[in-house]
């Protein structure tokens, strides 16, 4: 009994017992599914609260550990192993976070079959919690691609028009690469001995050519989920096509679980092929800020939109932590938790007008200002922040992630971070330009006259979202202190 | 050298001459009885009987009967338990399936169970005579269940296709054993090992010999390129017996390459490794790449057994290797119960949706199955999952464990083309799964409760294993093979 009421364990495995309670509740009892779902999601944000508190900051190392034996027979050694540190607290914290938004989202806008969507939902929750959580390879392996699973049906059955492509499209992608890493991980296993990954950081010595093999098999499922240009075209079909709430969880959680791959897995265990490829993985970086940043301005629809814009972000972000200083990853990781909170947002807002004229083509709106200023001004702050300004939170970490960049010695060029700072003046071009086509001007639609500003739900899902927005613009000093004593002992090793 | 025979020798194939025996009885018993569902359960209770006696058996392992011509390990006892198992889990599905077909005829029983003494007694031959006798033994029941559906055209088509090849498969061994009986002048495993060791035997020509062998049970579990029977016999047999012969005949096969190889023709691994490397990859490709425009549910799945015939192969391409060979074997061991916990679920679930003339069978029927009866579909999306080897299914576990044993041999670009075929083979079996949940339709399902039963225990099973796999880890590394 004791090793469910782990903090951890408890934190990951919380979902489950909601998931237990809906399979017990008739198909037609749709308020009881959201309301267990709902109610769920915010138990676990709770517990995930209770592991802040617990959570010493100070310490670089791992903590909360639960830790027992799983598979150690026939040479095997694989164990149940999870535990928090500075890299992964504000992740966790950002799913759980982000899962009642995400659920109070879905009140309106999923009828059809409630009871799926909320179980699939809350798996997807206990997977995403257990990538971040897990210190043994096999675990997360498991974890991993058992996110793939909820994340498929949710697009495949509540999606758009074309979900069933985008929902195969983003499985077959998404499980490329990671079979290249399960053979990387049994190498690991087999020649190293252990699967659990503080026993391998502490071995080291695997071979410099080998680990450039092992750093590519690792990178190629990270990448592909980050996603970093060239292997992005996943992403837009699986944005654009899923539901709201499951674009919020894919832009805000998913993605980010290949970033924290890089800076979990990849950097500590292949400290010099990291530091090989360091050059290569920035210039992928800015090629996808840019790219990401012009293919957005020319979208029509307002998802594609911001779905590029992902591809934009996570150039920074990956380029922050293969700067592979300070600066650099504590930006990387901070502008993690940023993207969540402000493409989330975008994403919700998104949805909220789409509930409303069910279009989502730039053309079809205009003058939106006019019919619903609160709806208008949320948006901007969110725009805003998505590109950048200084007192909101996406400023901090782009700025933080260019210091660091500058800097890099790994990086060993001052034009990356340069052509990225374009990047950013892009962002600002996109994003206003989307803002002036759907909110200023006459109101010259018909259909857009009679539109109802947001409700007391909308405001409830956004205002959370606008605090942090705030607070990490203006005061980022705690998040920066939760990870800096990781971040430095994840540098040790450089 | 031969020793008179003594009680010792029948000990050790005790639950084979039982099972024969007890299909004997059937067969006449059957007779007198009325309602074929009696017959079905006294089978069903000759297999019981047949665990227990293997149970008891258990006591003797380590020892060789008949003059060394079968041979009790924990290898064969790990592999007689999964064929019983296997061979309950087929009456089981095939209870309801053969009254509702019109096909509820009381040999069907006797004929699994004579088929599965024959493929007991080749997890235990040592001899490779009995290799051939008990070849022979386990597969003219087969091809007599192939055609069980007569007077239906395609059963008869098939069960005919079966036999022809499979007489033909067979030629190959009988020519493999005579050529590896004139390199060491006996048939014996241990015979070969000493005469090998001793510088005895002529290489090249048992090289040959075991390459036809090769062929001959690559045959039986359905390795490319001797493969072609698989489609149409898989398609044409009535499920219940597909199931049933994709799953045991899978075993046995494998059970004797594994013993033969292993053990006999491990000095030959260097000449051996390239062809079962080549035969691995093709398998893996072929099975996988052939399954995606399949639109017949019992035709993918019979090209997915086809393709996991090749990553069984691939985790046994280093059996040579004496670093490796132990971490091979059991890792051969734990996909083959892996895979046979699946393949039972899977055919449960097209056994309940098919229906007289061949009707739901099209993967296109599946549609709109998630929303009728969702426990089914979840189950069902389990098995896929598990055979595309992902989280948290046995599937998944079973692949970690092959792909172990091939990297630790060092085939690190057959173990990327073992990956990335099962990434080809998610194609496939997602498309069973969109079918069910993205598309609307009205499948018509036939509650039996037996294959019910069989289906939920086996999606549980998959979970549940998955999750703490340990003991079985442990089992299957236990049985190991043993050199008299």
């Amino acid at each position: 009994m004791n090793f469910f009421l782990e903090p951890l364990t408890l934190l990951t495995f919380f979902p489950l017992l909601g998931v237990l309670a809906l399979l017990f509740l008739k198909p037609e009892w749709r308020s009881a599914h959201r309301w267990t779902a709902l109610v769920t999601s915010l138990i676990t944000f709770g517990l995930s609260l209770w592991v802040l508190d617990q959570f010493n900051a100070a310490s670089g190392d791992l903590q909360l550990i639960s830790r027992r034996p799983w598979i150690s027979v026939a040479g095997w050694d694989i164990q149940y192993y999870l535990a928090v540190d500075g890299l992964s607290i504000l992740l966790v914290l950002l799913t759980t976070f982000l899962m009642p938004l995400s659920i109070l989202s879905t009140w309106t806008a999923v009828e059809e079959r409630v009871k799926d969507f909320m179980i699939f939902f809350l798996l997807l929750e206990v997977g995403m919690t257990g990538v971040f959580l897990a210190q043994d390879l096999f675990l997360f392996y498991i974890f991993w691609e058992f996110t793939l699973i909820p994340m498929y049906f949710l697009i495949g059955i509540w999606g758009g028009a074309r979900r069933i492509y985008a929902a195969v499209k983003f499985f077959l992608y998404t499980m490329a690469g990671s079979v290249l890493m399960l053979l990387a991980i049994l190498w690991l296993g087999v020649y190293q001995g252990t699967f659990s990954l503080p026993g391998l950081i502490d071995r080291g010595g695997i071979p410099g050519d080998i680990q450039m093999w092992l750093f590519l098999a690792f990178a190629a499922a990270f990448a592909i989920k980050v996603p970093m240009w060239p292997l992005h075209s996943w992403l837009p079909d699986a944005h654009v096509e899923a539901p709201t709430s499951g674009s919020v969880i894919l832009a805000g959680v998913l993605l980010k679980m290949g970033a924290y791959g890089f800076l979990r897995f990849n950097l500590p265990l292949f400290p010099e092929a990291s530091v090989r490829a360091a050059p290569w993985v920035a210039a992928l970086a800015v090629v996808g800020i840019l790219y990401g940043a012009i293919v957005s301005f020319a979208q029509k629809d307002v998802k594609k939109l911001v779905a590029y814009s992902s591809v934009s972000h996570l150039g920074f972000v990956m380029l922050g932590l293969f700067a592979l200083n300070p600066q650099g990853i504590q930006g990387g990781i901070l502008q993690m938790v940023n993207h969540g909170i402000s493409t989330g947002a975008l994403f919700l807002l998104v949805g909220m007008i789409y509930e409303r004229r069910h279009t989502r083509d730039l053309e079809a709106f205009g003058g939106l200002w006019k019919v619903m200023p609160l709806y208008g001004t949320l948006t901007l702050i969110v725009a805003l922040s998505s590109m950048g300004l200084p007192g909101l939170n996406g400023f901090v970490g782009e700025f933080t992630i260019l210091l660091g960049a500058f800097g890099s010695q790994a990086i060993g060029s001052y034009w990356f971070a340069g052509l990225a700072a374009v990047g950013v003046i892009l962002a600002a071009v996109y994003m206003l330009t989307m803002f002036q086509k759907m909110f200023l001007g006459p109101v010259d639609k018909d259909e857009n006259k009679k539109l109802l500003d947001l409700n007391w739900r909308e405001i409830l899902i956004l205002v959370p979202l606008l605090v942090f927005i705030f607070w990490i613009g203006l005061y980022p000093k705690p998040f920066f202190d939760l990870m800096a004593p990781a971040v430095e002992k994840l540098l040790v090793g450089f | 050298m031969t020793t008179p025979v003594k009680l010792l020798d029948f000990i050790t194939i005790l639950p084979v001459i039982f099972l024969a025996a007890w299909a004997c009885l059937l067969l006449l018993v059957d007779l007198w009885v009325k309602h074929k569902r009696v017959t079905a359960y006294l089978a069903a209770l000759g297999l019981a009987i047949g665990l227990g006696l293997l149970w008891y058996q258990a006591a003797w392992i380590g020892n060789a009967g008949f003059n060394h011509m079968v041979v009790l390990d924990g290898f064969s006892v790990f592999v007689n338990a999964l064929l019983l198992l296997s061979g309950l889990l087929g009456i089981a599905l095939a209870y309801g399936y053969l009254r509702r077909m019109g096909i509820e005829r009381g040999e069907f029983y006797p004929l699994v169970l004579f088929s599965l003494s024959g493929m007991m007694l080749m997890a235990q031959a040592a001899d490779l005579i009995v290799v051939f006798l008990s070849l022979e033994f386990l597969s003219i029941p087969l091809y007599v269940l192939t055609a069980f559906a007569y007077p239906k055209a395609a059963s008869e088509e098939a069960g005919l296709k079966y036999f022809l090849l499979g007489a033909f498969a067979g030629g190959f061994v009988v020519y493999g054993i005579a050529l590896v009986y004139g390199a060491a002048a006996t048939t014996a495993l241990d015979g070969i090992i000493a005469a090998v060791a001793e510088g005895r035997a002529n290489l090249s020509l048992l090289v040959s010999g075991a390459a036809l062998i090769l062929v001959g049970l690559g045959f039986k579990v359905a390795i490319v390129p001797f493969h072609m029977w698989t489609p149409d016999a898989y398609q044409g047999a009535p499920s219940a017996v597909t199931a049933f012969m994709s799953s045991a005949a899978k075993l046995a096969g494998f059970a004797a390459l594994v013993r033969i190889f292993a053990l006999a023709f491990s000095s030959l691994s260097d000449d051996l490794i390239p062809i079962l490397w080549g035969l691995s990859a093709l398998t893996m490709l072929v099975g996988n790449l052939l399954a995606i425009p399949q639109t017949n549910i019992k035709r993918m799945l019979a090209y997915s057994s086809i393709a996991h015939a090749g990553y069984i192969l691939m985790a046994f391409t280093a059996f040579g290797n004496p670093g490796v060979a132990e971490v091979s074997i059991a890792a051969v061991l734990f996909y083959l119960a892996a895979y046979t916990v699946t393949n039972y679920g899977a055919w449960g679930v097209v056994i309940l949706l098919e229906r007289a003339g061949d009707l739901g069978l099209e993967i296109g029927g599946y549609a709109g199955l998630g929303r009728k009866y969702p426990a089914l579909a979840a189950c069902m999306t389990i098995f896929m999952l598990s055979l595309i080897g992902l989280p948290p299914t046995l599937g998944l576990v079973g692949k970690f464990y092959l792909f172990r044993a091939v990297i630790a041999a060092d085939l690190i670009p057959l173990a990327v083309i073992g990956v990335l075929t099962s990434l080809i083979s998610a194609w496939y079996y997602l498309r069973v799964v969109v079918n069910m949940y993205m598309r609307t339709g009205d499948p018509e399902i036939s509650p039996e409760p037996w294959a019910l039963t069989i289906t939920g225990l086996m999606a549980i099973l998959t979970v549940l294993v998955s999750l703490l796999p340990g003991w079985l880890f442990f089992l299957a590394s236990q049985a190991r093979l043993n050199l008299f």
